[in-house]
């Protein structure tokens, strides 16, 4: 049924996708692509942070092993890139397992430093080796247009194509997954981890499980960054990547799969508009320059002011409210939905419960 | 709750997707060439009345302090044409974005200046990691990728990057300048390398060692941008017994072999690649590390006798006409920024550029232009002159030696040429400068 159900979003999904990459301009197209890029690496980290309470600040560098893993399958082997997509998170949900073995073991703060020193060190690695990965100039990756699409399709659409593949597959697995058995395990032992563990829940395992799947996400991102920008190099995938991964997560509502989304949108097009905002506006270089780094904290303090969780948060309580249902201020936010499913849903963002209390009392 | 105020909160939500809306599709009306000027809006990014080109580079982030003076002084360049009547009557308009020297960022904003903006050119790309990741996009969209900054001699491939032009001189040649004058002037002596481990430092060592004998070199040290821990590096020169040192590096890790190497009073003849050695840069930077680890040092003391080279007429050199017109210049577009290394670098760009454009004709092309300067650009603000061909887009073919002195670079004996091959010889340039047009327009 689940199943059925997020497939067919997401059969519609591609099809406006597919309309719309032929309607827009090559450079929108691009813009999709880089979208869908963030979308699937946001995702994965909301379910790790939203979904099993985990934190996790290195999130760039499993983006690194799987966009390393592109580059090397591509060059050396020439796999073609749905391979790649495959084998890429593959590799990084190896990378996952790893650190997960020892982020299971670590909380709050340690975890958030453990995960930070993995964004730190691990793309450096690429100047320690510079005959395999390429040092600072990194490794070129080139993914061509199939010829039956003839000779003038342009590459930036069969970018966005590909790309929005991949997202909405990771998707759909996600959103099951999330509505499964150990989605459900997972906000078990992040609300509780004592009482999940007298339940029977395996907590070491489940988080282990939690940052394979997560990573496995960046993993596939990286490939997809990968292929987007046609360059590996450590520059892209600095801490300030990682941090930025966070930021669109919580921008855009933790553990939700449509917070993904906003977040996305919000770390790709809030620059772009607001460097042409500037620039048409004739501010100097160096103003201008710094802008888009304002505008994007400025989005930021805004949003958490006035959507304390998240876009999708705040436009699920828009929705709520529009839709006339008696605001739900105490109550849980399963009132409002059909009798039977009162499993949480899938699209209310984590909130942590004696902040969300005082919080929403606050800002209404 | 009365229904007024229930009803705003949606207006909100309306107001938020709006804005979502307008941010994804709020600027794409700008493609296509403006129709308006007939004849004379002659390729994409060219109007009667305008040329559009843009530029990836880093405004913000860690390569910013000195490079993010480039772009501005190249534009004050172009603000100075245009106050004299612009190129056949079009004033330039140079839109450079910040990629913050990372990649997947340069990606990003080349595609929009492309795409979006539609310009005719991208123009003096910063950096090799960078550029890396666009010149093959480039290409492929037959955009022409002018007087890149990066002296990687990988730029030069007329066969693969018909499009794609250097500009600056490259690595090898310096390294093989370098080489020259130290194989020369310091037969005999030990000497260590202390070099970048990527393209810029491997391909200035490549040069050095076309001329500098193998069996004087004692020991090769590397570093890396990220680890500033060089003691090691320093202590193993210094163990080598290497009297002269040659650094290809950054100003910054110039600065900090120095004060390692006075740490362990090891004090080598230094020999360093112009990339990390504008006086007023390097001092800066010493003064400012000694401050950080507790001691007082003077810039000029320490950066005293470093041997280096220069593509360009020194900025202490009043007397020359090209510093001449470029002081003005800066004085009247760009006055804010110090009149340094960088600023000057980005003003003889920006006149190489104007050069080029005049000489692809009235109504420019993309092909046209990249005729023009396959054909050869005459010197302009270069000490030696190009080697732009069908067959060489590499730029610079040489520089002359100089010492710091008193905070300054001064130039020691003639200007020297050569090329990239193992064999092709430095031997001294013969023509001089010629003198900057009155004009000060190409």
């Amino acid at each position: 049924m689940t199943l059925l159900r997020h497939l067919a979003a997401a059969i519609v999904a591609g099809a406006v996708i597919w309309a719309a990459s032929v309607q827009l301009s090559a450079f929108r197209d691009f813009q999709m692509a880089q979208i869908a890029v963030y979308v699937v690496a946001i995702a994965g980290l909301s379910i790790l942070i939203g979904l099993s309470g985990q934190i996790s600040l290195g999130h760039g560098a499993f983006m690194a092993v799987g966009a390393y893993t592109t580059a090397l399958l591509m060059t050396h082997l020439n796999w073609p890139w749905w391979a790649v997509f495959l084998a890429s998170p593959a590799v990084a949900a190896v990378g996952g397992a790893v650190v997960g073995l020892a982020a299971a073991r670590l909380h709050g703060p340690y975890l958030a430093g453990a995960t930070l020193m993995l964004a730190v060190a691990l793309p450096s690695l690429a100047n320690q080796f510079p005959g395999v990965f390429g040092g600072d100039q990194g490794l070129s990756v080139n993914v061509f247009v199939p010829a039956a699409l003839g000779a003038n399709f342009p590459q930036t659409r069969w970018l966005a194509w590909i790309c929005a593949l991949a997202a909405l597959i990771s998707l759909v697995i996600l959103a099951n997954l999330a509505r499964s058995r150990v989605g459900r395990n997972w906000r078990a032992i992040r609300d509780d981890p004592v009482a999940a563990a007298l339940a029977g829940l395996p907590v070491g395992r489940l988080r282990v499980l939690a940052f394979i799947v997560s990573a496995a996400c960046a993993g596939l991102a990286g490939a997809m960054l990968a292929v987007t920008t046609s360059l590996v190099s450590p520059g892209s995938f600095t801490l300030s990547l990682s941090i930025a991964l966070l930021a669109g997560a919580v921008l855009g509502g933790l553990g939700t799969l449509t917070g993904a989304l906003w977040g996305a949108l919000v770390i790709v097009l809030v620059p772009t508009y607001v460097t042409d905002v500037a620039t048409s506006h004739g501010f100097s270089g160096g103003v201008a320059a710094n802008i888009p780094i304002a505008a994007y904290g400025v989005v930021l303090i805004v949003v958490m002011l006035v959507f304390p969780y998240g876009i999708q948060g705040g436009l699920r309580r828009l929705a709520r409210q529009f839709l006339s249902t008696p605001p739900t201020r105490l109550g849980p936010p399963g009132q409002r939905q059909p009798a039977g499913e009162h499993a949480e849903d899938l699209d209310a963002p984590y909130r942590r419960p004696p902040v969300s209390e005082h919080q929403e009392e606050g800002t209404s | 709750m009365n229904k007024s105020h229930r009803l705003r909160l949606p207006v909100i939500a309306a107001a938020v997707t709006a804005s979502l809306v307008a941010a994804g599709c709020g600027s794409s009306s700008s493609s296509g060439s403006g129709s308006g000027g007939g004849a004379t809006a002659s390729a994409p990014g060219i109007t009667s009345t305008q040329i559009l080109i843009g530029s990836h580079q880093p405004l913000t982030g860690p390569a910013a302090p000195g490079y993010s003076e480039i772009a501005p002084a190249a534009n004050a360049y172009f603000q100075y044409v245009n106050a004299h009547g612009g190129i056949y009557g079009r004033k330039i308009k140079y839109t450079y974005l910040d990629d913050g020297y990372d990649p997947s960022k340069t990606t990003s904003v080349v595609h929009q200046l492309v795409l979006q903006d539609n310009v005719f050119a991208i123009f003096n790309g910063l950096g090799t990691p960078t550029h890396l990741a666009v010149v093959k996009y480039l290409n492929a969209s037959k955009v022409p990728d002018l007087f890149i900054a990066s002296g990687c001699d990988c730029w030069n491939n007329p066969s693969a990057y018909p499009y794609s032009f250097g500009w600056q001189l490259d690595y090898v040649r310096e390294g093989k300048i370098l080489g020259a004058y130290i194989k020369q002037h310091f037969a005999g002596k030990k000497i260590g390398y202390f070099y970048q481990n990527d393209e810029f430092g491997q391909d200035g060592v490549k040069g050095l060692d076309f001329e500098i004998p193998q069996s004087q070199v004692v020991s090769r040290q590397t570093y890396v941008p990220t680890n500033v821990n060089i003691g090691p590096a320093v202590a193993a020169l210094k163990a080598s017994g290497a009297q002269v040192v040659v650094n290809f590096a950054i100003p910054a890790f110039n600065a900090l072999f120095k004060l390692a190497s006075l740490k362990l009073s090891f004090n080598p003849t230094l020999v360093a690649s112009n990339v990390g050695t504008d006086p007023q840069t390097l001092g800066g930077l010493l003064e400012a590390f000694a401050k950080q680890g507790g001691a007082t040092v003077s810039g000029n003391q320490l950066t005293q006798g470093i041997i280096t080279d220069g593509y360009l007429p020194t900025l202490g050199d009043t007397g020359n006409s090209w510093i001449a017109l470029f002081k003005k210049v800066h004085d009247t577009y760009d006055a804010k920024a110090p009149f340094d290394g960088n600023v000057l670098y980005g003003e003889a760009v920006g006149y190489a550029f104007v050069q080029a454009m005049v000489k692809a004709g009235k109504n420019p092309t993309r092909a046209s232009v990249v005729k023009a300067i396959e054909g050869g650009l005459s010197q302009g603000a270069s000490v030696a002159p190009y080697d732009y061909s069908a067959s060489d887009h590499g730029g610079m073919m040489g520089a002359f030696i100089g010492v710091i002195q008193n905070g300054a670079i001064v130039q020691q004996g003639p200007v020297w040429t050569t090329d990239t091959t193992p064999a092709g010889p430095v031997t001294t340039f013969s023509g001089t400068q010629p003198a900057a047009p009155a004009s000060g327009m190409p």
